[in-house]
């Protein structure tokens, strides 16, 4: 049953993809910014949980919470200073801003601690259990029930409660939000706060599953999160969840029938098919209003 | 009740309004009429803190609003029914009132007020679930309106709610208006409709190029000859 096994490695891996793309799809959604330094949030996510549990002896899910707050601070931080000034300035504007953010916090991190990977402390038993045959490492299954957890509580988030609804009504039209009494820049923090907080979370997960992580890590999954985030349509909540599983579970079959050289390409070759073939992406909107 | 002295705005370097002062009185129904780029919008998105004016101040009730963010001003009881409608179109009827009363806490004077809006609009209590995007445009009308209502204004700003309405949709919309009011809503309605907004308005001003050239008792500009000839077609 060995696709079965890859199928679960793909999932696994695309759950993070998805868990990045997430970020950057809100932030889209909300300021239409490509935010480029979001996957470096993800590598301070990613150290965060492993300074939490190779140093103050935390367990998996302090680690994972702490990592979430932490970074959901950083998120806000970064745009209170960096992309709320140029909320009137043009795309490109904030665009390089953002690659600015990027290398910031990159080098940052390398100048207090150098380059050296650092290898993640095994804070979950990996005991693999056999279904159907496949052989299953449970962290896969822890994996993905933080994956499926953190989905549930942002669909509740956005569709259910009072801030969630402000996002939304925001990223549809800030200046009708603000006749309703609604504060924009409040709004949009919250959205940094929340795809943030995820883009922690992923690190820490990312960090358990392939046990390595330097200061560098953010950028290739980054990049590849924001395939994810085209694929399934930016802007798009749901796009997001599926475009990340998708990407996933493609560079996994690619790797499986031998061309694991090729796993990085595979994401960019679906970007560019996604750019000629359907360019608003899965779940992308062509919905036009009535007048 | 409301009290605008002396305002000037500019659009970058456009100065889009020059200089002007209106009153608006609790309980009435003030119009501003004018064509097309005359100012209207610009006047409305000022008092409801979207712009901000370079000089002037307005007063409303006992306070000074003129470059306050527009939550504080939909606190204190103005609320903007935007031109085009803007409503959220990928949420539902009652999402969309919901988001009205964003400012608001308390549950059960929130379901009561839905409760009205659904009464003076039937057909939206209909589409509750409905996202509001598939909604026409008179139902998307009544939805901007019941939304704005839900803040429970003593303000009303309406702006051009009859544009591109069919006729008899329109004299519905202006009916509610005049409900609304009745009930203790004040109203200070832009329109380039200007034989309907007259019709149901106690006071009115026209707004030319980014001035005030008129004022005067509806009435009195229903018979003007100058109103005449340029807003009411020539009769």
């Amino acid at each position: 049953m060995e696709w079965l096994q890859q199928l679960v490695n793909g999932i696994s891996l695309g759950s993070i993809y998805a868990l990045i793309a997430l970020g950057y799809t809100m932030v889209y959604g909300i300021i239409k910014l490509i935010n480029f330094a979001h996957g470096d949030v993800f590598m301070l996510g990613a150290f965060i949980g492993f300074y939490a549990i190779a140093r103050w002896d935390l367990g998996f899910i302090p680690a994972l919470i702490i990592s979430m707050l932490l970074c959901a601070i950083i998120g806000v931080i970064i745009e209170r200073v960096a992309y709320k000034r140029l909320r009137n300035a043009t795309r490109i504007a904030a665009l390089i801003t953002a690659i600015g953010v990027s290398l910031l916090i990159e080098y940052t991190v390398i100048f207090f601690r150098g380059a050296s990977p650092e290898a993640y402390p095994e804070v979950l038993a990996n005991k693999s259990i056999s279904i159907l045959g496949a052989s299953i490492s449970t962290q896969s299954i822890m994996i993905l029930a933080v994956t499926i957890v953190l989905m549930i509580l942002l669909q509740f988030i956005v569709h259910k409660t009072k801030i969630g609804k402000a996002m939304r009504a925001v990223s549809h039209d800030a200046d009708a939000a603000r006749l309703m009494g609604i504060n924009v820049d409040n709004t949009i923090s919250a959205t940094f706060a929340i795809g943030s907080a995820l883009a922690g979370a992923a690190g820490v997960i990312f960090g358990i599953y392939y046990t390595r992580i330097d200061p560098l890590m953010g950028v290739l999954p980054g990049l590849k999160a924001f395939v994810a985030a085209v694929l399934g349509g930016i802007g798009s909540i749901p796009g997001a969840m599926v475009g990340g599983l998708v990407l996933g579970v493609v560079e996994t079959i690619v790797s499986a029938i031998g061309y694991s050289l090729w796993r990085d390409a595979a994401a960019f070759v679906i970007l560019i098919l996604i750019l000629i073939l359907k360019p608003s992406g899965i779940f992308g909107k062509n919905a036009r209003e009535k007048v | 009740m409301l009290k605008v002295n002396n305002i000037d705005v500019f659009y970058g370097n456009i100065h889009a309004l020059k200089d002007i002062s209106l009153e608006v009185n609790e309980g009435e129904i003030v119009t501003l009429i004018g064509a097309n780029g005359a100012g209207k919008s610009t006047l409305l998105k000022t008092l409801s803190g979207l712009l901000k004016p370079k000089h002037g101040n307005i007063m409303y009730l006992t306070q000074q609003i003129a470059g306050k963010p527009a939550q504080s001003i939909v606190k204190s009881g103005i609320s903007h029914v935007p031109e085009g409608r803007r409503v959220f179109s990928n949420m539902s009827v009652e999402e969309n009132l919901e988001l009205g009363a964003y400012l608001r806490n308390d549950r059960d004077g929130i379901k009561k007020d839905m409760d009205h809006v659904y009464e003076l609009f039937p057909i939206l209590d209909e589409r509750r679930k409905q996202l509001s995007g598939t909604l026409s445009g008179g139902e998307q009308q009544m939805l901007a309106m019941g939304r704005a209502l839900m803040a429970q204004p003593k303000l009303l700003l309406m702006d051009e709610p009859s544009m591109g309405l069919a006729p008899l949709v329109v004299k519905k919309i202006f009916e509610i208006i005049k409900m609304v009011n009745s009930q203790g809503t004040t109203v200070l309605l832009v329109e380039q409709n200007a034989n309907m907004a007259l019709s149901i308005a106690d006071r009115a001003y026209v707004l030319e190029t980014g001035k005030i050239v008129l004022s005067g008792t509806a009435k009195e500009l229903q018979e003007s000859e100058q109103v005449k000839a340029a807003y009411l077609g020539g009769l």
